[in-house]
């Protein structure tokens, strides 16, 4: 995984609630068998028309906004499935940091394993990052993953919260399954108790 | 946890699946079975062959192909080539890990969510994971079952665990009884219109109260499949003697003593008296009426007796902005009554509703009608094995003589991975889940309801109060 660190970019403004994860990437794009090359599909059904072209209006399709890094939402972004392809939609597009006041807890989760940091802000908070993100090309807006600060334009500070776990994975740039199998022992233990404790636990073969 | 300190279903299940708890209160929770399908499983055994690791318990897996296939005829294969790479891939996936896997003519064959209870691959007290959203349909057996990413699919392949923390207790307590033509899908609806799409975030939901006990198991599965359209983590209901019932003779569950043992531990899984809810929501079952959504989210749902509602009567300036977007995607005008909606497609499936039970509801209604002129009417069974009950029971015949399409087993319209998807303004009537922007294909505008609701406006054309179709 790509560690993050710190970000400063353009930030995309995204004003609207529940973006859920068939807007960020429909069922029709799932049907790859690798991570890569799904930038092209992000935000489909809003990015271009029925005939292909760019939808003039929509904020990635505009300058400076087509280089940004970030996005910033409304509430309960990534809603519906599971879909990894909605990080990998993103990741591949280039955006490296989502914030809204809240987010879908799949999406949030899947976010995380792909070096995309999701950050929970309040919404006042939001709308005014997005009032910053909406002065165009110059207004950078950084994030400090090790001191938890989104930093504004203007230098204001704002601290987010963030799981100490997965700040650290991100920091590192470690996936989940090196951390866990450094546990492999204890998964040992625990499945001979489980067959010993129940025995009636069926085994599936076809 | 505490010796003696009353607890709930939920936390019985994560306490007794922790195999070790870390330093930051983050678990490694220990998986007892994964469902895999074709869509979010190629990217997680690629990691793993990168790897080189193996898949640690291939006896607690089961893999089917269920997104991207067809609905008609098979045996020919799968002409789209995406869709048949994907499904290929799976069955390479399968082979080289030793996965067991149920092959798309077999007639177990079907959607993940449907095939894990009728085949008994799913129990009471279980984790469970699959990477689709929908996993959370298996908590009616009093499971603890949830969607994940496919990094994560990686992870229960190599590990059989996830790190994870423990959720929330959320209590949705449905009292009294429902009236006549109002079905679990119509409770669901009628929840998540009352708390929101995001109303469970961070929770665990567990149903409870006359309404929910009353349910059949078919009933409970809807139920808890909706559950991840309120934003919670899983649904779950308390296991009982119908839980006990369903179980017993299916094709992976117990048998004989094993039986009887597993029973008398499901037994001590449900909620202590007097264990602490975070958040707890009451609905009264009698004030629920057959729902229809009329908007782009689960949530922009009204009782099929309603009205379109108007944005000028909301306070919130950003609110207005959303409804009026919907109202715009959904081509509807405010004070529109949701009965003068005409309709195009019906779809009748999906991992929410294609169980043997949804099949009859919609043949009852079906029977010596027909399906209004101009409307294509669609019936996808969830598995295999639904499907062939329904022939066995003459369901089939009913629907094909009203006029409805007869279709082979698979996720369908609910998602248009396959060929069955709506054409840009089309309207549908469907059984399934999601009503988003575009979810039955570009364009196309879902408006969710039950199946005897589906099968009702399937007839009429229209929606259509089921209660008044005598």
């Amino acid at each position: 995984m790509t560690p993050f660190t710190t970000l400063t970019g353009i930030a995309a403004p995204y004003p609207r609630a529940n973006i859920d994860t068939d807007l960020i990437i429909p069922a029709r794009f799932l049907k790859t068998i690798k991570r890569t090359g799904l930038g092209k599909f992000l935000f489909d059904p809003v990015r271009y028309r029925p005939d292909g072209s760019e939808e003039p209006d929509f904020v990635l399709n505009r300058e400076p906004y087509r280089r940004a890094e970030m996005i910033i939402a409304h509430e309960n972004f990534g809603c519906g499935s599971s879909r990894e392809h909605a990080p990998w939609a993103l990741a591949d597009f280039g955006i490296r940091c989502v914030i809204a006041p809240s987010f879908a807890d799949i999406f949030f989760n899947n976010s995380m394993k792909n070096g995309i940091l999701p950050i929970r802000l309040p919404r006042e908070i939001c709308d005014a990052l997005m009032g910053d993100a909406a002065m165009g090309g110059n207004a950078r807006i950084s994030v400090d993953l090790a001191r938890q600060v989104v930093i504004r334009p203007n230098g204001e500070e704002i601290h987010f919260e963030v799981d100490p776990l997965r700040k650290r994975l991100l920091l590192e740039g470690l996936d989940d399954i090196g951390q866990t199998l450094q546990h492999e022992a204890s998964i040992g233990t625990y499945e001979t108790k489980q067959k010993a404790a129940q025995a009636w636990l069926p085994s599936i073969s076809i | 946890m505490s010796e003696g300190k009353p607890r709930t279903l939920f936390d019985k299940i994560w306490d007794s699946h922790v195999v070790e708890t870390l330093p930051d209160g983050t678990c490694v929770l220990y998986i007892d079975r994964h469902l895999v399908h074709e869509v979010t499983s190629p990217q997680a055994f690629e990691g793993l062959r990168l790897a080189g690791r193996p898949v640690r318990r291939p006896d607690a897996t089961l893999a089917v192909v269920d997104h991207n296939i067809p609905t008609t005829d098979r045996r020919a294969g799968i002409a789209e080539d995406e869709s048949r790479i994907q499904c290929e891939t799976l069955e390479q996936n399968v082979a080289a890990f030793g996965v067991p896997y149920i092959p798309v003519l077999d007639d177990r064959q079907g959607i993940v969510h449907i095939v894990g209870p009728e085949l008994g691959f799913s129990l009471p007290g279980m984790t469970i994971v699959c990477g689709d959203s929908h996993t959370s349909t298996h908590g009616a057996l009093g499971a603890l079952a949830f969607g994940i990413g496919t990094s994560e699919v990686e992870h229960v392949l190599a590990t059989q665990t996830l790190l994870q923390k423990p959720a929330k207790n959320m209590l949705i307590r449905v009292d009294g009884q429902v009236g006549p033509g109002v079905t679990a899908k119509d409770i669901a609806l009628a929840i998540i219109g009352k708390i929101g799409t995001a109303g469970g975030t961070g929770s665990v939901m567990e149903y409870a109260g006359e309404a929910i006990t009353a349910l059949d198991m078919a009933g409970r599965l809807t139920l808890c499949n909706m559950s991840i359209e309120a934003g919670a983590r899983a649904g779950l209901i308390a296991p009982d003697e119908k839980t006990y019932a369903y179980i017993e003779g299916r094709h992976f569950a117990p048998k004989g003593a094993d039986f009887d043992a597993a029973v008398a531990y499901w037994r001590t899984l449900p909620t202590d008296s007097g264990a602490h809810y975070d958040i707890t929501v009451e609905l009264d079952a009698a004030s629920i009426a057959p729902m229809v959504t009329w908007g782009t989210n689960p949530e922009a749902v009204l009782p099929v007796t309603g009205i379109v509602p108007n944005p000028a009567d909301l306070a919130d300036p950003s609110a207005r902005v959303s409804m009026q977007r919907m109202l715009d995607y959904m081509d509807l005008k405010p004070g529109q009554k949701l009965t003068d909606i005409p309709i195009d497609v019906v779809f009748i499936g999906s991992c929410t509703n294609a169980r043997i039970e949804d099949i009859r509801a919609a043949a009852d209604v079906a029977k010596g009608r027909k399906v209004a002129s101009g409307v294509q009417a669609l019936v996808v069974p969830g598995s295999g094995l639904v499907k062939k009950q329904a022939e066995a029971e003459g369901l089939d015949q009913i629907l094909l003589d009203a006029g409805f399409e007869w279709r082979e087993p698979g996720c369908s319209m609910c998602l248009a991975m396959n060929p069955d998807r709506l054409k840009p303004g089309q309207r549908s009537a469907s059984t399934s889940n999601r009503n988003f922007e575009g979810r039955q294909g570009p364009g196309g505008r879902t408006h969710l309801v039950s199946p005897a609701m589906a099968a009702a406006a399937a007839v009429t054309g229209y929606f259509t109060d089921v209660r008044e179709l005598a």
